[in-house]
């Protein structure tokens, strides 16, 4: 055994400098945990600023000693690789460490130890920590808004419904799966359109926008049947006049009539609220921000200048604005826009207004899909006698898109995260209901628990989002 | 240009449609107008406002016009825009370079915060801050000096004010001082690429830049005082500090949050950027005998930088028209006193409405075309 000398470890001594290091480190790291935890000051005797750096300084040194390179011990090469490089990178460590030991404690405390879950009232909240009990009392509400107590099972019905219908892709047999675009560009949404209209609202909730709906699906029935030679024009035309025949044959009754279906009571949107009316928003905008995105991609990468134009002046026009104004010209400039006897609920002007928001941005996601694609494809695709249509949808457009799956998932968790802002209408969802909540005179002083249930599911929603992105990126991630 | 007959068809159908839609909007707005009795124009922006804001940058009150209100929201505006642009950069490359760190701890620190950060509505994260977090300072009565003398109140954080005794001297020094440094770096690159001496740039500059505002201390007369805030008693139990600077909590709630949000993303964009290099750049630069600081200056950030400004610049953008947000918290931004107040006022929906997106809009084409200029410019030229 060779002399030691404390400012060089080294390897002859490593054992002596491995104990000696642990020990400082772990005498540190105790100071640390008995502070936080059991509130000991075991180092109170010492004056005050020492008092405070003590285990850092112990912890650094600790650290100093058993920073041996090559040591043969394959744990703390590990460490020494991975917390303990340099003595920056140690004091980093140690520092993050602390932070953490020090705010397990006010946080495990403020969410459970101290926080009241009981009760029905006010008076049970008289702890430091959080009062659950807001929450409990408020869930309907931001779950659901005013939407009338006994009438949300409608609500809980119709999503568990749509996810069943959804998860459809995951089941069906290889026979069909060629089927399973059509159902879910054209099918699944018009079930969800119509669970919507007969059973959460149970009355005349698109007004006018539901002639557009059934117009717009109608004519993309028939659409498949039209020669591609004349798609352009057909699906230029068609839409409208359908639109204007269905409007001056259905009349407003009627369609109040259709929507209703017997025992069920008309609930109007402006009771709709809450996570429900997040979720209604977000899936609706999600369906038609889509192929108006992909329309625009397509008219900014086309040859015809006019068209071109016409694209890049929607898509820069709409990135360029921030939504909240978008949102504020839906509530007070669309009208002024309008017929006087068109009614358009202020949901549907919401859901119009963030689609079209939101198509800009998946317009230029799925350009820079387009354009990652090398010519030999369009070459190739044209050479077998395809034309425009049958070239994109069959060989451009899958190609393309599953290139920019990340793009698209990142704009989705956008447009789900904007949801909060039709608060300018005065639709309420769950945000919008914390604060309606915060202000009532009973529940006072309760607005962090609110902003830290809300931050929670949103979080879950956005995270699980990403995950799955990430997933799909994955399993169609194909060598080229 | 090879002109198609049958491409005619297309083309104007798109453009009928196009015009027949303005065309079925501009007389329907028209027919509306018309009905209701309102009348189109901007001649109400001369107009005298009669309306307060509670903070604004320039002079202003109700007797002013609507055009100046205009201006103090804009300018509200950019000022947050800055303060968030600032401390998002500061924090998203901190955490950028973090997240590539080989210490695991902070690695994983790093990671955790953009997962957090960015997976929550920046609405929600701005009604945490303002009506929760902020809710829990002290009142003025009770709050605790930082540094003896600003203050971090419910009613905002004052800090001293910086009195100038001939400013102007002041300011032209570091002018001066700016323009010494530029000419001094064109020479010593010169220098550098005809005789291959060096010469120690950061040494002058530093001193450039600290002894010339020195000189003007010393001999141009100019003179720094600072206005410290002092509590005030407004009434019995109502108490505010007068003197300095005061920021409201509006201002540094939505600061705040527009900072910790749009960081998460530039730090993602400084990530892709720094990862983006290969590896055989950083060992070519070191095998060529540069030292491990001239790699990451003359070879790692130059093609860096490349990738990470343009998303960078994007985020930016990004949090100018968050900024909008102001509007939930009553911070009195372009949004709120122009298209919330006014409009409220005037009635006139269309012309408001209107100036305010084209502001935003014109703000962000102008990014837009630097950004276009700036790409072509450290574009990589391929031969």
């Amino acid at each position: 055994m060779s002399k030691i000398n404390f400012l060089k470890p080294n390897k002859s001594n490593l054992y002596s400098f491995l104990y000696l290091g642990t020990f400082l480190f772990f005498a540190s790291i105790l100071d640390v945990l008995l502070n936080s935890f059991f509130s000991l000051n075991l180092t109170g005797f010492l004056p005050g600023f020492l008092s405070y750096f003590l285990p850092l300084i112990l912890g650094f040194i600790g650290l100093y000693f058993i920073r041996i390179e090559l040591s043969g011990i394959k744990q703390l090469d590990l460490l020494n690789k991975h917390i303990n490089t340099n003595n920056f990178n140690a004091i980093l460590s140690l520092l993050i460490i602390f932070i953490i030991l020090k705010s397990i404690p006010p946080i495990l405390s403020w969410f459970f130890i101290d926080a009241s879950f009981a009760g029905d009232t006010k008076d049970v909240c008289t702890g430091t920590g959080a009062c659950w009990t807001y929450i409990k009392v408020w869930i309907r509400r931001f779950m659901y808004g005013m939407y009338p107590n006994g009438e949300q099972w409608r609500i809980n019905l119709s999503f568990i419904a749509l996810t069943l219908l959804g998860s459809v892709g995951y089941f069906v047999t290889d026979k069909f799966k060629k089927y399973l675009t059509l159902y879910y560009v054209v099918i699944y949404p018009f079930i969800a359109f119509l669970f919507i209209f007969f059973f959460i609202s149970g009355g005349p909730v698109f007004f006018d926008f539901s002639y557009g709906i059934i117009a717009a699906i109608l004519s993309i029935i028939i659409g498949f049947f039209i020669p591609s030679k004349f798609k352009f024009y057909y699906f230029l035309i068609v839409p409208f006049a359908l639109y204007v025949l269905l409007k001056y044959f259905i009349f407003y009754e009627e369609l109040i009539e259709l929507g209703k279906l017997d025992g069920l009571n008309w609930v109007e949107t402006g009771a709709w609220g809450g996570l429900s009316l997040t979720f209604i928003i977000s899936f609706f905008c999600l369906i038609f921000c889509f192929p108006i995105g992909m329309a625009f991609a397509l008219g900014r990468r086309s040859g015809f200048p006019l068209i071109r134009y016409i694209s890049i002046g929607f898509i820069e026009f709409w990135r360029g604005v921030p939504l909240i104004t978008v949102l504020f010209m839906s509530a007070v400039m669309f009208p002024m826009f309008l017929p006087a006897d068109f009614f358009i609920d202020k949901l549907v002007r919401c859901i119009i207004a963030i689609s079209l928001f939101e198509a800009a941005y998946v317009a230029e996601v799925i350009r820079g899909g387009l354009q990652a694609l090398p010519r030999g494809q369009y070459e190739a695709a044209k050479s077998l006698g395809m034309g425009y249509w049958r070239m994109h949808i069959f060989v451009i457009l899958p190609q393309a898109l599953k290139l920019v799956i990340p793009g698209i998932a990142n704009t989705f968790l956008a447009l789900v995260k904007d949801t909060p802002l039709i608060f300018v209408v005065g639709l309420l969802e769950i945000v919008g209901m914390l604060n309606l909540a915060k202000t009532n005179p009973e529940w006072l002083g309760f607005a962090m628990e609110g902003y830290v249930f809300a931050a929670i599911i949103f979080w879950i929603i956005c995270y699980a989002m990403s995950k799955y992105s990430y997933n799909l990126e994955q399993k169609y991630k194909t060598d080229r | 240009m090879n002109f198609k007959p049958k491409d005619i068809g297309p083309q104007l159908m798109t453009v009928i449609a196009v015009v027949l839609v303005f065309g079925f909007f501009t007389y329907n707005a028209q027919v509306n107008m018309e009905n209701r009795g309102i009348d189109f124009g901007y001649g109400f922006l001369s107009q005298e406002s009669s309306f307060d804001v509670q903070f604004s940058l320039i002079e202003y009150d109700g007797s002013h016009s609507y055009f100046r209100a205009y201006l103090v929201g804009l300018l509200n505006t950019i000022l947050v825009s800055v303060i968030g642009i600032f401390f998002a950069t500061i924090l998203g490359v901190m955490v950028g370079i973090a997240r590539l760190s080989p210490n695991y701890l902070i690695n994983r620190f790093a990671a955790f915060y953009v997962e957090f950060f960015r997976n929550i509505p920046l609405l929600l994260q701005i009604f945490f801050w303002y009506f929760a977090a902020l809710r829990a300072l002290p009142l003025p009565q009770d709050a605790e000096a930082i540094f003896g003398i600003s203050f971090l109140t419910i009613k905002g954080l004052f800090v001293p004010a910086f009195i100038w005794q001939n400013f102007n001297i002041f300011f032209y020094s570091i002018v001066a001082a700016t323009i010494a440094i530029i000419v001094i770096r064109y020479q010593a690159k010169k220098l550098q690429e005809t005789q291959g001496k060096q010469t120690p740039v950061l040494l002058i500059s530093i001193g450039l830049i600290l002894i010339l505002p020195l000189i003007s201390f010393l001999i141009g007369g100019v003179r720094l005082s600072f206005e410290v805030p002092v509590l005030k008693q407004l009434a019995t139990t109502s108490f505010i500090y007068e003197g300095g600077v005061s920021l409201p909590p509006e201002l540094i709630a939505l600061a705040l949050s527009l900072s910790l949000y749009t960081a998460t993303f530039i730090a993602e964009c400084v990530r892709a950027g720094i990862q983006g290099i290969s590896k055989g750049q950083k060992e070519a630069a070191a095998s060529i005998g540069l030292t491990p600081n001239q790699v990451l200056k003359l070879v790692v950030m130059p093609q860096a930088l490349r990738i990470i400004i343009p998303p960078t610049t994007n985020q930016y953008l990004n949090l100018t028209k968050n900024s909008s947000l102001a509007a939930a918290i009553a911070y009195p931004d372009l949004v709120l006193v122009f298209a919330g107040t006014a409009l409220m006022q005037t009635g006139k929906a269309i012309e408001i409405v209107s100036i305010t997106m084209f502001t935003y809009l014109s703000l962000s084409i102008a990014i837009s075309l630097f950004m276009n200029w700036y790409n072509n410019k450290i574009a990589i030229q391929e031969k």
